[in-house]
């Protein structure tokens, strides 16, 4: 990207590609939570990242921009400090930045969720048709890979899920060719634009954001709509009053209370010890020899 | 969701909507892809079953496919997995998996048949699709369930992990039909199929899709070169190493007692983040679920993440140097050694008393 230090936003590209990435802003490390009472989870205290899986969506979205053209929005929902990650990915180099938040929002579950997201992105689409959606595989918080399909199916995007590689995309015909991840193999699928992908970790190397994009970021503003500037009309459909599911009951699992029985021996040599290993195995389990000499080893 | 819910927390009205309380009937999406039905649909059968009996309802499997015999094979099966329904939608559109014919033949079998429950395997075509039919029908989606039950209510209670694992929720859909969840492969128990079980009733349905109207075209499918990503889930022997391998070609040791033993071979996650071994291979919460009759972890602490993963195995083996060790808290048999060294040893030790010839070994 061009810029000139001044702080200003790049001149708005209308040729190549006008991209929005989805990302959100997730608790740092497994070390949650749940209040004894209420049963919510206690996100206070817990440090934010980017939900790692949307980086490289967000990788991915650069390096198609940095090759065709075009445009990175990124788009959050998420509480007023959600700023904090679209900074970062505007940092990393993204274009533009949108962060929706209001308590109307608190609470979504994902057809909550990609209902948000879809109206504010139809919103920002109203500069300049989208063509490509991304969004990652999945949060490590919730962890539902849900979003993604829910946004596609409410804009009508061709869905293409689990993408592992973008091999080509032709600009003038609306094509793309993908490489899905599927069971047992690899689909390789011709999809056309607009589209929206959820992609695979590992799909890229992630970059570092240069110095340029680090001080363009720290000045640039991050657009901050509430559900009404979003295009919310229905508030209805937002947040808990438009979420389906009901969390009845969070708990932490409830440990086995036997611990392992410890294989006990003198013997000091690996050859000794393994054997009191099988000894061990054996006499507890007395089918488990004769099913493993059955089965055809090595 | 309906478009003008009323207020106050959507999923929590108390009475079921009119026009859900004809929904009825628990069913299981059938995952049929290349002529073989995926596994965990089978699983969700026994478990759907299980659902059926509690609510006094009928157990229905949904297959969609090309006209094949791969087709007739899985609404053949699916009576020996206990279904009384049968819902068949033949098209040559179904050929390979591709979201939109997929959602609309789901989506369109779910407004005409309206089940109260609708169960799909958490793979990647699973999740696809679950995610789509669930936003079409504006309904409730519980993801990677570990536990199905009925409540007192009859309502579908539905059990996931979350937070790696750390904690569980139990998620519900009041108020909208149908409840729909998605379970992981290898979490519920695979049922035996009863090959003498009468055939049900089956319910055709025609799509209307026109292969011209399905804008994403599948131009090939690569083949994974080995079959892994299946293998290890439905191994019933996994070795697996972990941090404590301290590097790439000490796997070596693992892949060869998995070899002895007949068995697949994994590891704990910052091990595929070391690149020391692809993600196929990485078994926890974020990799496969596992559930063997042996699984043998050496130089894994045991985190919570990993042991979501290996919970279901019959019998686990830790080999680790530190006695306070986490993995010693759910291992049933455990061994405070030096994995470098007891790996080896226990790969001769088996491949003797198990009359292989140790000599293959240096082979693999
Ligand atoms: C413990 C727990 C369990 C839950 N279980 C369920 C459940 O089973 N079913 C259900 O419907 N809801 C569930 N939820 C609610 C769900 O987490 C939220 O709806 C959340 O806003 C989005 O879902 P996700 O985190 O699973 O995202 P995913 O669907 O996993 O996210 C996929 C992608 O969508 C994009 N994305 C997701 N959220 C945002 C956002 N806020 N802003 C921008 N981009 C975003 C990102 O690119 C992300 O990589 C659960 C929540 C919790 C706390
Ligand atoms: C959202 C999230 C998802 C995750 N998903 C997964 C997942 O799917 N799978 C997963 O495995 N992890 C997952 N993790 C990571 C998990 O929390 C642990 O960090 C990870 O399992 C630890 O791997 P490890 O046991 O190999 O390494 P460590 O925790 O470093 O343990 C190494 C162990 O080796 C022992 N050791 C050292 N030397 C030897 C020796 N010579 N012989 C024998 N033992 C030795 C040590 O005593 C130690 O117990 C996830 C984490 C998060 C936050």
């Amino acid at each position: 990207m061009t810029d000139d230090l001044t702080g200003n936003p790049p001149k708005p590209d209308t040729t190549g590609l006008n991209i929005v990435v989805c990302i959100k802003q997730v608790p740092d490390s497994a070390q949650i939570r749940v209040h004894p009472v209420t049963n919510t989870i206690m996100r206070q205290g817990v440090p934010t990242i980017i939900n790692p899986y949307d980086l490289y969506a967000l990788e991915e979205a650069l390096r198609l921009r940095d090759q065709y053209g075009g445009a990175v929005t990124v788009l959050c929902m998420g509480p007023p400090m959600a700023e904090d990650a679209l900074r970062r990915a505007l940092g990393l180099g993204a274009d533009r930045a949108v962060l929706i938040t209001d308590r109307r929002f608190a609470g979504s579950d994902t057809l909550a969720t990609s209902f948000a997201l879809a109206t504010a992105l139809t919103t920002i689409a109203q500069d300049r048709p989208i063509d490509i959606v991304f969004t990652g595989k999945q949060t490590i918080d919730g962890d539902t890979a849900q979003v993604g399909p829910g946004i596609a199916r409410r804009l009508g995007l061709n869905q293409l899920t689990y993408v592992s590689a973008i091999d080509s995309i032709d600009l003038g015909k609306r094509e793309l060719v993908v490489r899905r991840r599927a069971e047992g193999g690899v689909q390789v699928l011709q999809s056309r634009l607009p589209c929206l992908i959820t992609v695979m970790e590992g799909i890229n190397d992630l970059r570092r954001g240069s110095i340029q994009d680090l001080l363009r970021a720290a000045r640039a503003d991050v657009t901050v709509w509430s559900a009404e500037q979003a295009g919310v009309t229905n508030p209805m459909m937002c947040g808990l009053r438009g979420s389906p599911t009901v969390v009845k009951k969070v708990f932490a699992p409830s440990p086995r209370s036997e611990p392992a029985e410890m294989v006990t021996t003198e013997a000091k040599r690996p050859a000794q010890v393994a054997e009191a290993v099988l000894d061990l195995l054996f006499a507890r389990n007395p089918k488990l020899e004769a099913d493993l000499a059955a089965r055809k080893g090595a | 969701m309906s478009e003008t819910p009323a207020a106050g927390r959507a999923g929590m009205r108390k009475e079921l909507p009119e026009h859900f309380r004809d929904y009825r009937n628990v069913w299981v999406f059938i995952e049929l892809e290349r002529g073989q039905v995926h596994p965990v649909s089978w699983e969700l059968m026994g478990e759907g079953r299980k659902l059926a009996d509690r609510l006094g309802v009928q157990l229905a499997a949904v297959v969609l496919g090309p006209k094949d015999e791969g087709t007739r094979t899985a609404i053949r099966q699916t009576w020996a997995y206990g279904a009384d329904i049968c819902y068949i939608c033949k098209d040559a559109v179904l050929t390979d998996y591709r979201n939109e014919p997929y959602t609309q033949a789901l989506t369109g079998l779910v407004n005409a048949y309206k089940p109260e429950i609708l169960l799909l395997g958490a793979t990647t075509l699973g999740r696809d699709l679950a995610g789509s039919v669930a936003t079409t029908l504006k309904t409730g989606l519980t993801a990677d369930a570990t536990e199905l039950a009925i409540d007192d209510e009859m309502s579908l209670a539905a059990t996931r992990p979350t937070f790696g694992g750390t904690l569980l929720c139990t998620i519900h859909t009041l108020n909208f039909r149908p409840q729909m969840a998605t379970v992981r492969p290898r979490v519920m128990a695979m049922p035996h199929p009863d090959m003498t079980r009468p055939a049900g009733r089956s319910v055709w349905y025609t799509l209307g899709v026109a292969e011209a109207d399905v804008i994403t075209k599948v131009l090939e499918f690569v083949a994974d070169a080995t079959t892994n990503e299946v293998n290890l889930a439905y191994a019933d022997i996994v070795v697996a190493g972990g941090m404590g391998l301290q590097n790439a070609a000490n796997f070596r040791l693992v892949r060869d007692l998995a070899a002895v033993l007949g068995g697949e071979y994994g590891c704990s996650r910052p091990v595929v983040q070391k690149g020391w071994l692809p993600a196929e291979r990485q078994i926890g919460q974020t990799g496969k679920t596992i559930r063997p009759r042996l699984y043998i972890a050496a130089g894994i602490s045991g985190a919570i993440q990993h042991r979501v993963g290996v919970e279901g195995a019959d019998l686990i083996i830790a080999i680790n140097t530190d006695p306070q060790a986490r993995i010693f808290d759910f291992a049933h048999l455990g061994v405070v050694a030096d994995a470098l060294q007891i790996l080896p040893a226990l790969t001769e030790a088996f491949a003797r008393r198990l009359g292989r010839e140790t000599r293959i070994l240096e082979e693999a």
